[in-house]
Parts: C-alpha cells; structure tokens; sequence
C-alpha cells in the first residue's frame, strides 16, 4: 500500500476537495464468469481511498458471512450489490459505480459475464469509452472474450485495456502473457479496434491494479490505473455535423417558441443557418437559451433551448441539423442485437425509438445473422435473444438519423414491443436503404405500390361469396384477425354492416343489390389503393356482378373465393333465422330459396363450409396468401 | 512519482503518465451531469401522460428541484411537487418547503397517510421498519394511485448505496409499485423506454450519475438554497445507540436519565427527526462542508437509521415500493 500511496502522491482529502475540473472516463468492465471482474473494481475502489470506514465494517463482516476469499476481504461484494447476486457469489446486472484519482473521475459500468446476460454487456458498452476485458491467465482468450470483444466493436468502443488476471496461478509466466496479448490483438485487428493495452494482474492482491507488482519485474508497461489515467478517449464529436433532436417545444406565452433538447453532434452559434428534418425547411438560430442567460453558442452534450428566425414548424422527433445532410428515410440497413425472450418475428409491428423519435417499425429482411464468436455471417429466418443479425427495418415514416460509426446518438434505436412494452431489441444504423436525399418526404408523389411497400404486403382484396349462412362473416372475422395478428394492415367490409352505413338507403331490388356491389367494390379498391389487404363478405349471388368487381382490380389484385356450403346446412344453422322468414314467405328475393345462387366458375380458392371449421378455412386462405407471395 | 514505481524497472520509456486532454470547448464535468439531468427531466414531461416530481426537502431534493427550474426555463415545470409527510420532519424542513415553494411559485401536493395519522403511527413506540413502510412507503403509493401519476421523480443517486448503483435512470414499477430487479429494461445510450401497460408506473432518477460530492459542489457553484440543518449550529440532542437524535418537539419521549444537551452539529442527510443521527460539527458553510466531508471516514447514509436493519435492507424496501 506504501507503493501506491508514493506513487499516486496524495490522500483521499486531495481526491474530494479538488473541485478542478478533471474529465471523467466512462469505462465499461467485461469478460468470463470468475475471472474477476467485480474483484478489480472492488480492489480499485479500495485502493483509490474511496471507501469508508463503515463500508469497509460492512465489507469485512460481508467477506465473512458471504466471501470466497477465506479470512481476506472479498473485494467482489463491494460491486455485487442484489441480495440474490451475493447469494449466488455472481453479478447479474450492471452496476454503475463513481470514483476518483487527482488525475480523472471514474464512471465504471460492471457488466456480467454469462452468456444469457449480453443485453446487460451491451448496455454498459453503450456508455463507455474504454473497455476492461478481463481474461483468466489460465485460460486465455476464450469464446466469452470473443463474445464481448465484437460487441465492443460493434458499440464503437475504440479503447480497450486487457487486464490478465490471476497471473499467480500460472506462476508469473511473462510467455503465457504474451501468448494472450498476441492472441487478443490478433482479434482486435479483425475487429477494427485500434487501441489495446493488455496488463498482467492479479486483482484480489492488487498487483499492477494501482502501482506495479514486485512479482512480475519482466512487466514495464503501465499498471491499470496508470492507463486509465493517461488514455485519450477523446472522439471530436464537438467538430462533427451540428444535430439537435427536438425533445420540447417550450412556449411559455405567445411570443416564446424555443425549442429544447440536448445538442447530439457538433456546435451551434447564434445565427447559424440550420434544417429541419424531416421537413427540409430551413431558417436560422436566433437565440440560445438557458436559465443562465442567452449563449453565443452551445456544444455537443449541452442541453438549451433554441430560438429560430422563421415561424417553421417543428416538434418533438424532429431534428435541426447543419452540414452534411442526415439520413431522412423510412428504410434501413441495421444490426440489431435481440434481448428479449420472445425471438424476432418479420413482420411483425415493433415501436422503434431513436433520439426523440418513436415511430412504428417491421423488420422486413433478415439478412443474416453474425455468428459472435467467428463473426462469420449465417443464414438464419430469425434472431433469439442474445444473438446478433443484420436486418432491413421499413418504417412507418421517415427518420432522420445518421449512421451509427458517424453520431452515436443519431444511429442509435431500441426496438419495443408494442403489447409488452419491453425492450426487445437495440440496434445500430449502418445505411439508408433509399436516399431521398434532401428531398421532403411530403413532396414525393406516394402511389399504391409505394404504401404497400410500406407495409410490406402486397394489397389485395378478398371476396368471399356464397349463400346467407354459409359462414362468410365468420371466416372473414378470422381471417382479419389472424392477419393483425401477423402485423398485416387490413379492413374488413361486411355487407351486412355496411347496409346500416353507406348502403342505408338500398333495398334488395336486382338494381339496388347492383348498386350494393358497386359501392362495395369502390370502397375496396380505395381501401387497395391505401395498401391494405381487404375482405369482403357478400352474398354477391350472380356471376355478373362479381366479374364487374374483378374488373375494377389490377390483376392478381382481386381473390374470389367461394364459402361453399351446401343449401341444407346454410338453412340448418340459420343463424338470422332468414331462411325461417323466406319460407314464410315474408322476404322476398332471398338467394337460395326464390332467387339463384350462381356457383363461381373458376373461383381462386372453394372452401367446403360443410366439411372445414372456420378455423382450418381460415388457414386456408392465409396459406393461400402465403404460397402467392402476398404477404 | 517518486518511490517503487515501475519507472526504476527500465524500459518504462513506453509509458509517460499524462494529464487526460479534453476538447478545449468540452462541458466541464458539473455542465455535463446538469445537462443529462435536464434531457432527463424534458423527457419525463414528454413522454408522461401525469408526472410528479417527488421533493423530500433534502439537498437532492433542492438541486432536483433547481435542475427542473432550469429545464423548462423561462417555462415553469410542468409538473407539481409531491411532498410525503411523515408529520415526523424536522420542523425547519416543513419551514424550508413552503417558502421555497412559494418564493418559486409551484404546485406542491402534501399526503400524510391517513390511516397511519388515525392510528398515530410514531418511529419512538412502533419502531423504524413498521413506521417507514407505513408513513413512506403506504404513503407513497396512496399518492401516486390517488392522483393517478404515471411518473414520479425522484432524487435517488446510485452511489448512494449498492442495489441503488445497480437501478436504472427510468425505473419501471408494476402495477403494484414492486420494482423487479432482475428483469429490469436495458438502458442503452440516451435512449429510455417509457412506454408503460396502463396502471404501471416509473420511477425516474435525473441524478442517477451524481455522487455526494458533486452534489455540493453544485450547490456551491449554484447557490441553491438548502435547508439550514446542513449548517452546524448549537441544537439540542441526546445520544441513543450511537446516533445523536436532535429534540425537534414535544413528542420525542426522553427516557430515564436523559437530558437533551445543546451541542454544535449538523446533519449530512435529511429525513424523519427521529431516525435521522446528527454529526457533531462546526462546519457553517459550504465551503467547511466540503472540507468536513473530505476528511470523514463514514458514508452519508450512515446516519440514517432505517439503512441499517441488514445489509439487504434498502433492496427490499425498494422491491416494496419505497423510493
């Protein structure tokens, strides 16, 4: 201890009351179970004096109950802060712990090391700058090491320190050290990342923690601490493109408008011209704002409320920016990093959240998957929790955002499941799919193919035909459901609903059932046009009438299918007891008893409604809209 | 750099220690923690259906509420305060609200627990455990149900204390207020999750990445006000298992042999009278504060005696609902 107090010149009174401004380095610790992770924060924390005496009471009497390190003090339960952690003797979140030297504060996110704990290693690589991976001097690089290192470098963390620990229980052997520095830097340079600095340690005793280790005098780097210290994180993300997302309109009273957020990129000055995206509307900063009075300018990381010159519009999610245009786009190219239970599912709706943004989402391309450990690309259908893919996300509009290795804040999302709520996945901007460049979404003329693409479905509309009972609503009713439930986009038109609506006014003379199925198909080919997938249940009894439906679709657009359900069953079930009436005599012109029903000649799909439960029809038809390549 | 360093093996020419550069126009590091609490607290008022920002009175709670002036600036904030009262506060806390809440013109709520005010609930006869969880933690929820807040903001820091270290700045409550902290939603970069299943809640924490001693620093730099039982002053005081309990009021029964004596002191942290421990000190300005601290050898929660049931004891007060 006598060493480290020589070496770092000064006493935990120097560490608190110096109020100079010392940057802070924001480090993330990973690497495999018991290789000591927990250890070396703990042990850092003891030795940079920043414990205290009833915490070091708590720690010896913890050590004793809980602790694995015989009658020493078990450094580990310093960090490992849950009751079921230290029951467990693991750590299975990230803790965020605070300390200081005279040179730098210390932000440390400890991360945990098992394999179904990656969400949490990403987490904490996503607020650092420099990465401690720890590696068993026993073991060397192992698949964990790899597993964290590509997240590493995938999070863009540029800075790693590789502490070899427990270099005692392979004798001091300065070749098993280089052995492992070798290995490590061989995949660091695969991975791009450019700044390693590998330390032998042993954590529990604090060789090469603080100052240097008498046990290992072959070793003439520096020790953790001293690295820690010294490193140069520094990423210019002050010079880079200016990007403000809007989080608050601030409009107190009629004559203030400022707009607040936290600045994401670059520097703004008053007067500077800027764009809002994704309007493209453009205007200058009139002011900057803070409780502290106006500024002449404001730096990334700030928070302030701009003013702008012109009354444009804009609000929350959308981005003032200047110099090299963002990307304002509804299709990306993405990693994605999946963290929840529930595997991926194309198709279907998440909510995706990027700066202050939330917009409707469906991955619509799996590319493939990244194997973590090769990093070798594998074909895959779907990405379980933990594993890493490339993706195509359509969204439900444009978003301004940047690429992930451009601006952290702006090629940054998470994915939230809409029903859950949960966090299922995060990811990473690599490209835009389509550029409209600077061009505003609004003046592109959008057609049908361009919503449905949106959709990712191609419209069309289904037409079930057949007798009154035959079971039409029913399967309709079912087929919708089981669309939504696939995150299609759809509408179901019922000719008995609509009767009560825009059909009120027909009776069911031959011209008004006509004109029932004229308007009918009118409001489907709308709703094609919008890009939804729209049933229609309708008697719709003569050839005729079906074929002038047909004729209003583009092809393949328009699916005839025919609920065939025999006569005798129909007027069996009678569900609107009708049948019960026509043969009363007190409705007239009712198919199948005084007015023919006629039989489809080539429907796409026939349905045996005696025979086939709603269900497996259903099916049916959601197969059938498989196998074409509708959905 | 005297001493056995590593500099007298040879071959450390590889290595010089230097200061870490920073970008000469990059935020100090006070600007840069206010700023992430100002982001934090504009997306709580963006994203919330109802909002509350919790104000317990304390120097947190005080630079808390100095940041939300800030945030929404020239703005009021768009939330109320929410005061829980216990009824057990020092007197010069109660004092402290209402004047700043007046003198900055806020909405404050109060809620005491009925229940607990009816069955006169007090730490001295029902003990710590049982008074905390009625008068804190019931109180609190009835609140948070009663005006129906999805939100509420809170002063927590997480080098307060290990399961704090390990809670997120956007902390989701089930609809029964339990904080679950295994399955807690990954936080990554700015980004926070708020969306919620109606009847859940969060709990937010603008000062999550704070520790004690940035925390006055910003006073200082600041010049909030606080409350003046920070301050070391002549008060009166008995001595019970090792705490020293200020005599705030009549209610605080003395027992055989004791005999309030007026010491100088002052407290490190705010809360009930009767389980808050003073410190015996001359320290009457900040700036003796910081150099008071820098010498102490005790964590600030040690004077509270509600932390000090078992080592697990704030982990599972939080998985009840407390904050």
């Amino acid at each position: 201890m006598a060493a480290h107090s020589a070496i770092l010149g000064r006493t935990r009174e120097s560490a608190w009351t110096q109020t100079d401004d010392r940057p802070t380095l924001r480090l993330v610790t990973c690497g495999s179970v018991d290789d000591g992770k927990s250890t070396l924060v703990g042990r850092l924390l003891f030795d940079s004096k920043m414990l205290l005496d009833d915490q070091l009471d708590a720690l010896a009497a913890d050590s004793k109950v809980a602790g694995t390190a015989g009658p020493a003090l078990d450094f580990a339960l310093l960090v490992d802060g849950l009751q079921a952690e230290r029951e467990q003797g693991i750590t299975i979140d990230v803790a965020y712990r605070f300390f200081a030297t005279r040179r730098r504060r210390f932000v440390v996110a400890d991360t945990p090391g098992h394999v179904q704990y990656t969400r949490n290693m990403a987490t904490g690589a996503s607020h650092a700058e420099l990465a401690v991976v720890l590696v068993d001097a026993r073991k060397g690089v192992v698949s964990q090491t790899r597993r964290h290192s590509h997240i590493l470098a995938l999070l863009g963390v540029r800075h790693v320190l590789v502490a070899v620990n427990k270099m005692d229980l392979v004798g001091f052997d300065a070749d098993r050290f280089t052995a492992i520095s070798v290995a490590f830097r061989t995949m660091a340079e695969q991975l791009g990342i450019a700044d390693v600095q590998c330390i032998p340690v042993v954590a529990c005793d604090g060789d090469n923690v603080f100052g240097n280790s008498g046990r290992m005098p072959w070793y003439d780097g520096p020790s953790v601490m001293e690295h820690l210290e010294a490193v140069d994180v520094s990423d210019g993300i002050e010079s880079r493109p200016f990007r403000f997302p809007v989080q608050w309109v601030n409009r107190p009273n009629p004559e203030f408008r400022g707009f607040s957020g936290r600045v994401a990129g670059g520097t703004v000055h008053c007067g500077d011209p800027v764009v809002v995206q994704p309007s493209g509307r453009r205007s200058r900063i009139s002011g900057i704002v803070t409780a502290d009075g106006r500024l002449q300018q404001a730096v990334s990381g700030q928070s302030v409320t701009l003013l702008l010159a012109d009354e444009v519009d804009a609000s929350r999610g959308d981005v003032l920016t200047s110099g090299t245009p963002p990307m304002v786009t509804d299709h990306i190219a993405a990693h994605l990093i999946w963290f929840d239970d529930e595997a991926m599912r194309r198709g279907r709706r998440y909510v995706l959240k990027s700066g202050t943004s939330s917009i409707g989402a469906v991955v619509s391309t799996m590319k493939h998957r990244v194997c973590i450990e090769t990093m070798a690309k594998e074909s895959a259908l779907t990405l379980e929790a933990n594993e890493i893919g490339c993706v195509e996300v359509v969204l439900d509009r444009p978003l301004v955002c940047d690429a992930y290795r451009d601006n952290r804040d702006l090629g940054s999302f998470i994915l939230i499941d809409p029903f859950s709520r949960r966090t299922v996945a995060a990811g990473l901007v690599d490209a835009p799919l389509r550029r409209p460049a600077n061009v505003s979404w609004h003046t592109l003329d959008v057609d049908k193919s361009m919503r449905a693409r949106l959709k990712q479905q191609k419209p069309c509309v289904l037409w079930l035909t057949g007798l009154s009972g035959a079971g039409k609503s029913t399967i309709a009713n079912l087929v919708d459901r089981r669309l939504c439930e696939l995150g299609r986009h759809t509408m179901l038109l019922d000719g008995d609903n609509l009767r009560h609506g825009i059909n009120r006014d027909l009776g069911f003379t031959s011209e008004a059932r006509v004109e029932n199925i004229r308007r009918v198909t009118e409001i489907a080919a709308l709703l094609v046009d919008a890009g939804l997938i729209t049933l229609v249940s309708l008697i719709s009894p003569f050839r005729a009438d079906r074929d002038m439906a047909r004729r209003r679709f583009d092809d393949g657009e328009f699916i005839e299918i025919h609920v065939a359900t025999p006569l005798s069953t129909c007027e069996a079930r009678d569900p609107k007891g009708l049948y019960k009436r026509a043969r009363a005599g007190e409705l007239s012109n009712f198919t199948g008893i005084d007015q023919p029903y006629e039989v489809p000649e080539k429907p796409d799909i026939t349905i045996d409604g005696g025979a086939l439960s709603a269900e497996a029809a259903a099916e049916l038809i959601v197969r059938h809209l498989r196998e074409h390549h509708y959905l | 750099m005297n001493g056995p360093s590593h500099s007298s093996a040879g071959g450390a020419s590889a290595f010089r220690p230097a200061a870490a550069r920073t970008h000469p126009s990059a935020l100090s590091h006070l600007r840069r923690l206010e700023a992430e609490s100002i982001a934090i607290l504009r997306e709580v008022a963006a994203e919330f259906r109802k909002p509350v920002m919790l104000y317990s009175i304390g120097k947190d709670s005080s630079v808390l509420l100095h940041l939300a002036m800030k945030a929404f600036h020239p703005a009021k904030p768009p939330f109320p305060l929410l005061h829980i009262d216990t009824t057990w506060k020092f007197r010069e806390m109660i004092a402290f609200r209402d004047r700043r809440v007046r003198e900055l013109g806020l909405e404050l709520l109060v809620h005491v627990n009925p229940e607990g005010l009816s069955q006169e609930i007090s730490p001295f006869v029902h003990g710590s455990a049982l008074y905390t969880d009625v008068m804190k933690t019931q109180a609190l929820r009835q609140a948070l149900e009663m005006h129906g807040f999805d939100a509420a903001i809170g002063g927590a820091r997480r080098d307060e204390e290990k399961s704090r270290a390990k809670e997120r700045i956007f902390s989701h409550r089930s609809v029964t207020h339990r904080w679950d902290p295994k399955n807690q939603r990954p936080e990554l970069w700015n980004l926070y999750n708020t969306l919620l299943v109606p009847g859940e809640s969060m709990r937010v924490f603008p000062l999550s990445n704070w520790t004690e001693l940035d925390v006055w620093d910003y006073i200082q730099l600041e010049a909030i006000p606080i409350v003046p039982l920070y301050f070391a002053s002549l008060r009166p005081v008995v001595e019970r298992d090792g705490a020293l309990i200020m005599v705030d009021d009549d209610r605080m029964p003395l027992q055989p042999g004791e005999t309030p004596q007026w010491r100088s002191i002052r407290f490190r942290t705010l809360g009930c009278y009767p389980l808050t421990g003073a410190t015996p000190s001359t320290a009457s300005d900040l700036a003796a504060i910081v150099r008071e601290m820098a010498a102490s050898r005790t964590s600030e929660r040690q004077g509270r005696v509600i932390d000090r049931d078992s080592a697990a004891s704030m982990e599972r007060k939080k998985v009840e609902g407390y904050f």
